[in-house]
């Protein structure tokens, strides 16, 4: 007993002097390097492959790794949880920021985030949460909580990183910088209101003396895509995703201005970077109302679910491809693109490619827009009539939402959903989970108004079609094959390929699973629940680690 | 944009936005004090009854015939106010009442002739709407009722019925008063999609239940209902009550599963809708 209070008092003590990061912070240049060691951006590197160089793990040893550690989190002050008590002596002190008044209590919240891991830290989220953990062995060095004013709190993708300074979103619509060593609040910016149904999820991406920042929304407020300055969080730049002033390009494929300006397109997942012509590429949302025409007419309802490339220096637009013309189901195209330089039709090309919520997947050139290809993906995809002129799926509008119930695959939650997907350069594959499930979609709000926002329609899930690990041709879209899972939820947070011939992912079923990246055999899987963030992969003391979720819980394997 | 949840169960499931006991103490049940409409966790200050019915009565005389008696917009081309952002931003009438009082007569809105008062009161009204919206945007329903979803052709649907089910299933056996287990339209169409209800608890559970049959290398094969499978292990609920897993390797041990539902999956992709509505019209009569 008494060397207990001995040893937990000592720990106290000690505890404050424990609390920083460590390393020398991220130079904004280092993010330009393909990825190797280390993981300073959501993606990895710009490109969105998350596609990692290291073969210490590989094909041949990969059935030898073995946990290295695990850590459980505690998001909320913790005063109120039992179990964070119990553990107080291990933890450092919350610190506590936010405007809201505190007592609203927004319980659990998976770790869907990508971590950052620099110098032997990794940082990551869950929705008003941040951390920085050791990456050797996971012991906590901090712990930020942000008290809410409310909003969606379905998600966090995790912090952008600046020199020493770090970059979160909140749900109520703040963009929040702390000191990466110390968890330390060194401003906080509204990003947008969230009485106008604002809520917030990406993970800012920083390019240079930019940090990029999305935000989403459920009712009809428009879509924008942010710039703010590290050191002050000063706004930089602003641009919307669909039509606000009279003369914008778009205008014309909308009934009127005031149904472009609460026309959707949200901008919830962070996209890609190509240096080389400084264009930031990422996919819109939705248009609203989703399911009818109502205000916003039969038009295309640009820049809704479109793929859009904005110079990063001014956030003009420099091209778009819209994925899903004229959504009517809900299918956001704010997929992770995934920017390659490889050959096509006998000649390097600088490409993105995205497999889009819709069941369709595309390429692009990533420096003119030009479309290249259009191909269906998802297996039993149903809601389009063949192509328009521009190569996107035309809509069948006897699949739109109806009175009676139209039977559509994939449901609203698509194809693919967040989750994203990777690319491996030795095998020329985008590896992507496939979910090809059937809803019925009801039409349930005639009003000619047109209802607002999800409204108006009722879903019902009947079943699925199959959920697969898939691995499409980027030349031809065609499917190189497709790795059947057992459960819908195949695919988990998201994949993570290497040059170990590796792809990480979820199972659905409870495992983490490493798959032959030449034929999605098994070779490897540890039964640690339902992963629910993307695998990532980096380098320490000459040993390559792989970390994924489950829940509120960090897993890290290892070879020994 | 909806954000698939895809959680696994028992995982950690993003909280419903919670109000504190404390919260809930001060305000009285049904007064919407402590909720923000469709904004999860927010808190809204509680408005006052008085002054929102006289806003109604105000709105009614003055406001209706632009903004519609809903506020999604009128007959006379006044925008949706429950998607304004002034509307929905307002806090104590200092977005709408100037707006009222005529700040936006070039954008076309007219200056109403309230005082200060009443156009306090018809922004209380409107702010009472807006906590109404329901999740992801959805209106306030303006008691309408929902179509009904009988739309097909219930002979057309006996017709097919009789081509593409009636090997498995029967009006008189197993679909005997299939409508009077399942009285709503809406829910028998999407059961008999997915192969089945819950809510037909008269229905046959054991035509539901997933089997599998596992034959080790040894010759030995044992079977029993399927509780879990993936590529890695299989678990059985056998016979006797207790459970059996197996590892897998590749094809061994050889495994097949019997799923009663894996048929209606399969047809899924081959329905059209209008046959999907005349069966439903048809299996409707079958009270």
């Amino acid at each position: 007993m008494k060397l207990n209070s001995i040893a937990l008092a000592a720990s106290l003590f000690a505890a404050p002097l424990a609390i920083h990061g460590q390393g020398n912070g991220l130079n904004p240049a280092d993010i330009l390097k393909p990825l190797s060691d280390s993981w300073p951006t959501y993606n990895g590197d710009y490109s969105g492959k998350r596609y990692s160089a290291l073969t210490q793990v590989n094909r041949e040893n990969v059935q030898h790794l073995t946990l290295a550690w695990m850590t459980q989190v505690t998001p909320g002050t913790g005063e109120d949880n039992e179990r964070h008590r119990r553990h107080d002596r291990d933890r450092p002190p919350v610190i506590v920021g936010g405007e809201g008044p505190g007592d609203i209590q927004v319980r659990g919240g998976s770790i869907k985030a990508s971590a950052l891991e620099v110098d032997g830290t990794l940082y990551f989220t869950t929705p008003d949460n941040a951390w920085a953990v050791d990456a050797r062995d996971g012991h906590e060095l901090w712990h930020y909580f942000w008290k809410t004013k409310g909003g969606t709190h379905i998600g966090n993708r995790g912090l952008g990183m600046w020199n020493n300074y770090l970059f979160m979103e909140t749900p109520d619509d703040y963009l929040v910088s702390l000191d990466a060593k110390t968890g330390k609040e060194r401003w906080h910016k509204m990003i947008a209101n969230v009485d106008d149904g604002y809520f917030s999820t990406p993970a800012p991406v920083v390019v240079g003396n930019h940090v990029l920042v999305g935000t989403g929304n459920d009712i009809d407020s428009p879509g924008f895509l942010d710039s703010y300055d590290p050191e002050t969080g000063e706004l930089q730049w602003k641009h919307y995703t669909v039509p606000m002033q009279k003369g914008d390009p778009g205008l014309d494929t909308w009934a009127s201005l005031d149904a472009a300006r609460h026309g959707g397109a949200q901008t919830w997942i962070p996209g890609a970077y190509d240096p080389e012509t400084k264009l930031y590429i990422f996919g819109t949302g939705n248009p609203t109302p989703a399911f009818t025409n109502g205000t916003r007419g039969a038009g295309d309802n640009l820049f809704t679910c479109s793929l859009i490339a904005v110079n990063v220096d001014t956030g003009k637009m420099a091209w778009y491809f819209q994925t899903s013309p004229h959504d009517m189901h809900d299918y956001d195209s704010a997929q992770t693109p995934v920017l390659v330089d490889a050959m096509f039709d006998g000649k390097m090309r600088k490409l993105a490619l995205t497999a889009t919520r819709n069941g369709y997947y595309f390429t692009i050139d990533r420096t003119t827009g030009e479309h290249l290809v259009t191909s269906k993906w998802g297996l039993h995809t149903n809601w389009a009539d063949g192509l328009n002129k521009f190569g996107g799926p035309k809509i069948n509008p006897e699949k739109n939402a109806t009175v009676g119930g139209s039977l559509v695959s994939p449901g609203s939650d698509g194809t693919i959903n967040w989750e994203p997907p990777a690319f491996s350069p030795e095998t020329g594959l985008l590896y992507v989970s496939e979910h090809n499930s059937f809803s019925e979609f009801y039409l349930t709000d005639l009003d000619p108004r047109g209802s607002m926002g999800l409204g108006g329609k009722e879903e019902a899930e009947i079943g699925s079609g199959g959920t697969y690990l898939t691995a499409i041709d980027y030349k031809t879209g065609k499917i190189a094959w497709r790795h059947e899972y057992y459960s819908d939820g195949g695919g988990g947070g998201g994949l993570l390929a290497t040059a170990g011939g590796l792809v990480f992912g979820g199972d659905g079923a409870g495992n983490l699973v490493a798959h032959d990246a030449g034929t999605g055999k098994p070779l490897w899987n540890t039964r640690i629940g339902y992963v629910t963030n993307p695998p990532q992969t980096y380098m320490l003391d000459g040993r390559q680690y792989v970390i994924a979720a489950t829940g509120d819980t960090m897993w890290c394997f290892v070879m020994y | 944009m909806s954000i698939a949840a895809k959680q696994a169960p028992g995982s950690p499931q993003p909280a419903p936005p919670a109000q504190t006991p404390g919260a809930q103490n001060v305000s009285p049940p049904n007064q919407p004090a402590h909720r923000g409409g469709f904004v999860p966790g927010q808190k809204r200050p509680p408005e006052n009854p008085a002054q929102v019915a006289r806003g109604k009565l105000l709105f009614g005389i003055n406001c209706r015939g632009c903004h519609g008696a809903d506020l999604r917009g009128g007959d006379l081309g006044g925008p949706n106010l429950l998607r304004s952002q002034v509307a929905l931003s307002d806090l104590n009438g200092e977005l709408i009442v100037p707006i009222i009082h005529g700040s936006r007569q070039k954008m076309g809105m007219p200056a109403i002739d309230l005082n200060d008062a009443d156009a306090n009161a018809v922004a209380a009204y409107v702010r009472s709407v807006i906590v109404t919206i329901k999740g992801q945007g959805a209106p306030p329903s303006a008691g309408k009722e929902v179509p009904s979803i009988l739309i097909g052709n219930a002979s057309e649907g006996q017709a097919y019925f009789a081509t593409r089910c009636s090997s498995c299933h029967s009006p008189t056996g197993d679909l005997s008063k299939i409508a009077a287990r399942i009285p709503d339209p809406k829910h028998l169409q999407d059961a008999w999609l997915a192969g089945g209800s819950e809510e037909d608890e008269s229905g046959d559970p054991d035509g539901r239940v997933v089997t599998a049959a596992v034959t080790l290398p040894t010759g030995e094969t044992v079977e029993g209902k399927l509780v879990r499978v993936d590529e890695f292990l299989v678990t059985l609920t056998l016979a006797d009550g207790t459970q059996r897993t197996f590892r897998r390797t590749g094809d061994t041990p050889k495994v097949v599963i019997h799923d009663p539902l894996k048929a209606h999956r399969d047809l899924l992709p081959h329905y059209t809708d209008q046959d999907i509505h005349d069966v439903t019209a048809y299996l409707v009569t079958l009270k």
